[in-house]
């Protein structure tokens, strides 16, 4: 299913129509910027932070393979059972063998990106197994059948008079109220009981310790502890990427992850699992899974410039600064990740031909790039991606070329030859100068809500000569 | 799905970038603090997350948390009663017939996750450290203070010696060695449960604990 140019352009133009969703998300980036930048009043401070965190990431990664290895080792010695999917399917079957082992019909989750790119709760529902999102975002919009629209606040999109309303839809016999924090204690009260009775738990993973086989999550809720904590299995899902090499290389992520996410100094949560309840525990899951999916990261690993983008913490900085994605919102890009970091991974993953209309969604000023808590080189992705897109050697990228117009390569050519022979440039120009009154006003959707630009009378060139003559 | 493992190695393994060098050990870039200015700053913190914290003394701390449940008129507290602060907590409640009924645990969650669930009002734990630098309790739960205690019941009171209070969860790491050896699980807590998930709006007690309280001893 490829999302055309016309496709994407109708997600676009039908944010841009709505007012409330550009309201929702001015309101809400704009918040998220000011408080990354309480939370790092010191440039000098978060540049060290940032080269050591893109630096520890780099470093795992030019070991994964070997520190994949110790991780199992590791995860198995403490009694974690490491399972490995090269595609979502599998990753998918084995949720599912899980389940079916122990007869589980319910499934409780966490806050987890990978089990949305796996498409687990839609796949296990056809398995008759009902899953139910326990991230108070997450389940506001699993209420009303909606993806998430930002990585790290779901239901961003929803103002509270908005969430007020599917409250009262879907739990007619709780009062209404609009009030934030009633909500909240609504929300409480409604998944309680599901903690209680959940037969099993998943969650994603923010970091996978090799050294010591432990697994870290951040959250602020503790819906990521009830789901590992109290149902007598916990899976973990989680990219093959998020690996790093040791105990120490976590503190300095954590505080430039939550810093650059929601600029608090430190997550309420922060949960560290090495391992299922050990004899003489009397609480903690009995069974502990980790599933490790590649779906197409193995492949990304393999382009020196392209590795970079599996450096990602997954904090959402570089939405809340980008102008495209405030604009437009979540829903518009249809990838499981929006926003910049998704608009280089996606079509990755899925290739171009199915996602090369993303990576212009942007408009390259940088802001991305230059927030990334991992340095990222973002833009500089964005446009390798949109180069590959249109090439037509064959990328690396799967689908490279599948962008690629013949008019408009036709055009480039034509611009290519015309600058590279001076003669025929200022011909061109100087021509171009005259009969610029023939060029038309109208030109296609850029002149639908600009003015149509003009040619100035004379070149550049023109112009210097006639200075040189007069001085 | 072994043969996913070996696939997915070989690949990673054939194209693998130059290995990066190990990192030079952190400089720490901050003067180790003093605890009182240790203890200010850790206080700070987790006020400005809406828990509470009480200075107490060794001798003194237990009485404080039964006057602080009874205050909020909390009818009952689950401990660990074979566990570190089980000594001090009866010792509280002698002679106080009034005071909150005490509820421990044995055996599996499963012989008291109902109550623990619906009929527990509050949970007191010890913290093996704190971090000053961020408010941050952490708890290696035990086999006598199991980790649901810090996490089902609406209020979590947790007992921490300031002497266990380090500057930073890095130096925490190194100094306490962590890597030689994990709990099954270990936690950071800093405050009571919290979501920003409708408008970006800061609201207390969602999953977690509503209410959290620190009997700092000092």
């Amino acid at each position: 299913m490829a999302l055309t140019k016309a496709e994407f352009g109708q997600g676009v133009r039908s944010a841009l129509d709505d007012p409330q969703i550009r309201q929702n998300f001015r309101s809400a980036m704009d918040g998220l910027i000011r408080k990354r930048l309480s939370a790092f009043p010191d440039p000098d401070k978060l540049e060290r932070l940032r080269l050591e965190a893109a630096e520890i990431r780099a470093k795992a990664l030019s070991r994964l393979p070997d520190l994949l290895q110790q991780l199992e080792h590791n995860c198995t010695r403490n009694g974690i059972q490491v399972h490995w999917a090269e595609t979502v399917e599998e990753a998918n079957q084995i949720v599912l063998g899980i389940m079916q082992r122990h007869g589980a019909t319910r499934m409780i989750k966490g806050k987890s990106m990978v089990s949305e790119e796996m498409g687990l709760n839609h796949f296990l529902e056809q398995h008759g197994i009902e899953c139910l999102e326990s991230d108070l975002g997450e389940f506001i919009i699993q209420l009303v059948g909606e993806a998430p629209s930002h990585i790290i606040a779901p239901a961003i999109h929803k103002n509270r008079f908005q969430v007020a309303e599917i409250f009262r839809d879907k739990f007619p016999d709780i009062p209404y109220t609009d009030d934030i924090e009633q909500l909240t204690r609504n929300a409480r009260e409604i998944l309680r009981r599901k903690f209680h009775d959940a037969p099993v738990g998943l969650s994603g993973v923010n970091f996978a310790v090799a050294e010591t086989g432990t697994l870290c999550l951040v959250e602020n809720e503790g819906n990521g502890r009830m789901c590992t904590t109290i149902p007598p299995v916990h899976i973990a899902v989680t990219g093959i990427e998020k690996v790093v090499e040791r105990l120490s290389d976590v503190p300095p992520l954590l505080d430039i992850l939550v810093g650059s996410a929601t600029g608090q100094p430190i997550t309420t949560y922060f949960n560290m699992i090495s391992s299922p309840r050990r004899p003489g525990e009397q609480d903690g899951p009995e069974e502990v899974h980790l599933v490790l999916l590649d779906n197409g990261r193995s492949r990304i690993y393999q382009d020196e410039e392209l590795i970079a983008t599996l450096r990602c913490i997954r904090c959402g900085a570089c939405m809340n600064h980008c102008p495209v994605y405030t604009r437009i919102g979540g829903h518009a890009y249809t990838s499981t990740i929006p926003g910049p970091i998704g608009s280089i991974l996606e079509p990755q993953k899925k290739g171009l031909d199915q996602l090369g209309v993303l990576p212009t969604a942007s408009t390259l000023c940088g802001a991305c790039g230059a927030v990334c808590p991992v340095r990222i080189p973002i833009p500089q992705l964005l446009n390798r991606l949109r180069f590959e897109g249109v090439s037509k050697q064959s990328g690396k990228v799967p689908g490279a070329g599948s962008q690629r117009k013949r008019s408009e390569a036709a055009a480039w050519a034509l611009w290519s030859w015309v600058h590279s022979h001076p003669a025929l440039y200022r011909l061109a120009t100087s021509m171009a100068g005259r009969l610029r009154g023939l060029l038309p006003n109208r030109i296609g959707a850029w002149t639908r809500v600009r003015t149509a630009p003009r040619l100035a009378a004379r070149s550049l060139h023109q112009l210097m000569a006639r200075e040189q003559k007069r001085s | 799905m072994n043969q996913a493992r070996e696939r997915i190695l070989k690949r990673l393994r054939k194209d693998q970038p130059g290995r990066l060098p190990d990192r030079p050990p952190r400089k720490n870039l901050s003067p180790p603090r003093s605890m009182a200015d240790n203890i200010q700053r850790f206080r700070e913190r987790l006020e400005a997350v809406r828990a509470e914290v009480h200075l107490c003394r060794t001798e003194d701390w237990a009485g404080i948390l039964r006057q602080l449940m009874q205050q909020k008129t909390l009818g009952n507290l689950r401990y660990g009663d074979q566990g570190p602060l089980a000594g001090a907590i009866r010792m509280a409640w002698e002679g106080h017939d009034d005071a909150p009924r005490l509820i421990s645990h044995d055996n599996d969650i499963g012989n008291w996750k109902d109550e623990l669930f619906d009929r527990t009002e509050a949970a007191v734990t010890s913290a093996r450290w704190g971090i000053a630098e961020t408010g941050t309790l952490v708890l290696w739960p035990t086999p006598e203070e199991p980790r649901s205690l810090s996490l089902v019941p609406p209020v979590h009171f947790a007992v921490l010696d300031s002497a266990s209070l380090h500057d930073s969860f890095a130096g925490l790491v190194e100094q306490e060695q962590w890597s030689s050896g994990m709990p099954s699980n270990a936690l950071l807590i800093s405050g009571p449960s919290k979501t920003a998930d409708i408008e970006q709006t800061l609201a207390y007690g969602i999953h977690g604990p509503i209410e959290m309280i620190v009997l700092l001893i000092h």
